[in-house]
């Protein structure tokens, strides 16, 4: 297909065999694979979710009467806690990995030059082994006699009680696992500042902090907002971490969705559920992302 | 040294401080699987009094850790030449061509990557439930895809942005045909984002969990046999497992890198 649509300049030349592609034009024949796949394996998904959420309790058809039951047993019983919880771990974790990721974003786009290049490997590495491997070395930190804790018992001769299983340690997972999501759309952010309005900036008599205000933090915006978007979202989709880390101590919403579907044997309820938690973060992903021209961003052209 | 310079390079070693802080907190989990793993005791009891490899050696001498080895990595490979081929001609329509709907295509490409993997792993389930589809390692391939594509997309399209097309025309114009454009200009010019896109690829589907948890029915993948142990309570195999994914994640991102780097430079030349 792309050889077809590499013919876009040249196109009397274009053989009359393939009329329809043809018509479809260069961008949108090259687009067709990817939205075919994503039509049967994203949308197709979403739809049977939603169908589901409408089925009866307890049901594992999906050609059933449709009924509103299970929106109203999440509206009248306590899943609202749950969303809270992820929602305010979320947003935690979001203001935490700002104020972590932002001086070295600048470090990575201004100030380490070459190195940046490894640097930027260093901290893509950790993303590619499974998240819960990672978690569990958190465990063997924290834990009774772990790295921490029994370092501190040898030197000490005292052993602290063990962080694990608090709110806290929750959101050093999770902070721990999205951070190369905030960094990186952030460097991009960082990296889209031109150089000579920060220099015009410092030569009319601009202080530090003006500059970062009024220069650094609008220009880097769309990268910024990126990396917010990008690590809450996945935040609030977040399991493990208070499964594993939190010891099941709080219940994310994305945790009552697996108790529905495994324990509870409850399909329809999990579905109502997930379309909930669907909702929230499909609107707020195409709220965000409506306001930026991707090109900008990723193509800096 | 003037006092702006002072300040300029105690800025610059703060931010290097910070950094390095960042990278060790990244690979402190990483450093203590490592030491767990090369215990000769039964339990993980910190600081270490006896070391040893013998669970380096228990846990590769089982069947069933290979197997598992196995099935992760047909996973991989197949996502990886699905995910890079589909992903190549979405990211020409990404990045290459202006066409009308583009923009709206650009976000709706990107929202899985977006979406909670375990929800969207649930929902495979019930969608895969619905057809009638059998649940194997090939349904945990079509599953991983929906997340990957995505992604390898849009690390694809980085690469295609600085595409220069004229470099296509020019070859037209002196006569190329159209294959031979893809094989000589176009291929070779967007080698290093295909090259990292499959990178990307293998890693995010061998590392992948919560999308291969609902999805493998029977078989069973590395990541979902860690969490099994994790869960069932303690066995050393499970550090020595970690420690090789991270081992395996760092040896391909970094061989992967020098790689391309040489081979630029060697075309400078």
């Amino acid at each position: 297909m792309a050889e077809i649509s590499a013919h876009e300049t040249v196109s009397g030349q274009l053989p009359a065999a393939k009329p329809a592609a043809w018509r479809l034009g260069p961008g949108r024949a090259n687009a067709v694979p990817i939205i075919l796949f994503l039509l049967i394996g994203f949308a197709a998904p979403l739809l049977a979710v939603i169908g589901y959420s409408f089925m009866p309790p307890r049901t594992f058809g999906l050609w059933q009467t449709p009924t509103l039951e299970n929106y109203v047993s999440v509206f009248t019983g306590t899943s609202y806690i749950s969303f809270l919880w992820s929602l305010g771990l979320g947003a935690a974790t979001v203001l935490l990995l700002a104020v972590i990721c932002y001086p070295v974003a600048y470090g990575l786009a201004r100030v380490f030059g070459r190195w940046s290049t490894l640097l930027t490997l260093l901290f893509t590495i950790p993303l590619f082994v499974s998240e819960n491997v990672r978690i569990y070395g958190w465990i063997l930190f924290f834990i009774k006699n772990g790295v921490l804790l029994g370092t501190f018992k040898a030197w000490f001769g005292v052993e602290p009680e063990s962080w694990l299983f608090t709110q806290g340690i929750i959101v050093l997972g999770m902070v721990y696992v999205y951070l190369p999501f905030m960094l990186f759309p952030m460097t991009l952010g960082v990296s889209m500042v031109p150089k000579e309005t920060r220099d015009a900036a410092f030569d009319l008599g601009a202080t530090r902090w003006q500059v970062f205000k009024e220069v650094d933090l609008p220009l880097s915006m769309p990268g910024i907002v990126i990396g917010f978007l990008l690590s809450f979202v996945l935040a609030v989709g977040a399991i493990a971490e208070a499964k594993v880390l939190g010891g099941q101590k709080v219940i994310p919403i994305t945790h009552d969705i697996e108790i529905a579907f495994t324990y509870s044997q409850n399909w329809p309820l999990g579905s109502a559920l997930a379309v909930l938690l669907m909702l929230v973060v499909g609107a707020l992903v195409l709220l965000v992302l409506r306001r930026f021209d991707l090109d900008t961003i990723l193509g800096r052209r | 040294m003037s006092p702006a310079e002072r300040s300029q390079r105690w800025r610059a070693s703060l931010l290097w401080a910070w950094a390095l802080s960042v990278v060790v907190f990244m690979y402190l989990p990483a450093l203590c699987l490592l030491l767990a793993s090369s215990t000769a005791s039964r339990y993980f009891i910190f600081p270490i009094t006896r070391w040893g490899f013998d669970w380096w050696e228990k846990t590769f001498d089982s069947i069933q850790i290979r197997e598992l080895f196995k099935t992760s990595i047909s996973i991989a490979l197949i996502v990886t030449v699905i995910a890079v081929v589909i992903g190549f001609f979405g990211a020409l329509a990404f990045a290459r061509y202006d066409w009308k709907g583009r923009s709206l295509y650009q976000k709706l490409v990107l929202l899985p990557i977006f979406f909670p993997q375990s929800v969207l792993g649930l929902a495979l389930l019930l969608w895969f439930n619905a057809i009638g589809l059998p649940l194997s390692w090939k349904s945990a391939v079509f599953a991983h895809l929906v997340w990957i594509v995505p992604v390898v997309t849009l690390v694809i399209s980085i690469q295609v942005y600085s595409f220069d097309p004229a470099l296509e025309e020019a070859a037209f114009d002196l006569g190329a045909t159209r294959w031979q454009v893809m094989k000589e200009v176009t291929l070779p010019v967007l080698f290093p984002g295909l090259f990292s896109g499959a990178l990307f690829a293998f890693l995010l589907s061998w590392g992948n969990f919560p999308l291969s948890l609902f999805t493998t029915g029977a078989d069973t993948t590395v990541p979902e046999y860690l969490y099994a142990k994790m869960v069932a309570g303690y066995t050393p195999g499970v550090p020595v497992l970690g420690t090789v994914s991270t081992i395996t994640a760092a040896v391909l991102l970094l061989g992967g890198y020098g790689l391309i780097t040489l081979r630029r430079r060697a075309r400078l030349k």
